[in-house]
């Protein structure tokens, strides 16, 4: 379970401001993007957090934990992509929510980023995109 | 270089002298094979070489596309084997959607297309990230056949995807024996002096 937002930070003994590590929720049900997001994530600084739905995904806010971003598969079983977008921003979490979908659809990815997404890639994220995620963590955070 | 003599021992049933691993009995020799270690660098050389252009081959057969190359991009001393394990990871949920989606075709009175979609959307999306480009435009095919109920037209889809899926798993099975020769290789060309 991830406490905590990954963004403040602490003083450390001399004096210098120590950023806690960043946290990223992977929101997937398919277990080869599980694994690539995770490693490209863990290789960005972040702890990683791996759910199988939107449900779980909406259940871990609920008790209580937060994250600096959400990694958001579209399609998924018990509750997709969409439902759980909307489910968590109706519940004030104004996490970064990134939408990663297999479908080229412009008109379901429309609907995917009207549920409340920050921004939507098809899947699998690379390297570059997952940067850019991290540029604008870190320009909010300033 | 020192000159390292073996402290080998005879014991196994052959009577071959086992050495300690990697050491040295000369410090041009290798004490595995007793080639010289200029000849087992391009032994690495050559397996390099079997494997860009095996790869060269799938991309040029449209059987992988530049998404594998990411991959391997993301492999590095932090998780060594990242590819291997990826590549084993899609290899068992693309046998276990094979098996659902052959389960569903089989039953003459089968009507859940839906259920067959979510199979297919699964196996598009898990090709899509391995760089499987044949078996992700054999699963569009499919998909398209399923949208319109068309069992026959999915049975035939089905067999073209179980052919282009067995195709790269045995490339890529190759691909990845290659590799493991290479590493091996390459182990025995820097051998570890005690």
């Amino acid at each position: 379970m991830v406490v905590g937002t990954g963004a403040s930070g602490s003083m450390a003994a001399d004096g210098v401001e120590e950023r806690k590590q960043m946290s990223a929720l992977i929101v997937d049900d398919n277990s080869v993007i599980q694994k690539i997001h995770k490693v490209i994530m863990t290789k960005l600084g972040f702890e990683t957090q791996v759910v199988d739905n939107g449900k779980m995904a909406v259940d871990l806010h609920t008790s209580g934990c937060s994250f600096d971003v959400i990694l958001m598969d579209m399609e998924m079983p018990v509750m997709n992509g969409i439902e759980a977008t909307k489910e968590l921003r109706a519940m004030g979490v104004e996490t970064m929510i990134v939408g990663v979908t297999a479908c080229s659809l412009e008109s379901e990815k429309q609907a995917f980023k009207e549920a409340g997404l920050n921004e939507c890639f098809v899947k699998p994220l690379n390297m570059e995109e997952a940067k850019s995620l991290v540029k604008k963590l870190n320009k909010e955070d300033n | 270089m020192r000159d390292i003599r073996p402290s080998g021992r005879r014991d196994n049933t052959r009577g071959e002298r086992k050495y300690g691993l990697f050491q040295v009995i000369s410090p041009s020799r290798s004490a595995k094979t007793g080639l010289p270690l200029w000849l087992l660098g391009l032994g690495v050389d050559r397996l390099r070489t079997d494997m860009s252009r095996l790869l060269a081959l799938l991309f040029h057969q449209g059987v992988l596309d530049e998404q594998f190359l990411q991959l391997q991009q993301l492999q590095d001393g932090s998780c060594p084997n990242f590819v291997s394990e990826v590549i084993n990871i899609y290899f068992h949920e693309s046998e276990k959607l094979l098996r659902n989606l052959r389960g569903l075709l089989s039953d003459r009175e089968f009507s859940d297309y839906k259920k067959m979609g979510i199979h297919l959307n699964q196996f598009m999306g898990s090709s899509s990230s391995i760089g499987a480009k044949r078996v992700r435009n054999v699963c569009v095919a499919f998909r398209a056949a399923s949208e319109q109920n068309n069992r026959a037209g999915c049975l035939r889809a089905l067999e073209l995807l179980e052919h282009e899926y067995c195709y790269l798993k045995n490339k890529l099975h190759e691909f990845f024996q290659i590799e493991q020769q290479r590493v091996l290789a390459a182990g025995v060309r820097y051998p570890i002096q005690n």
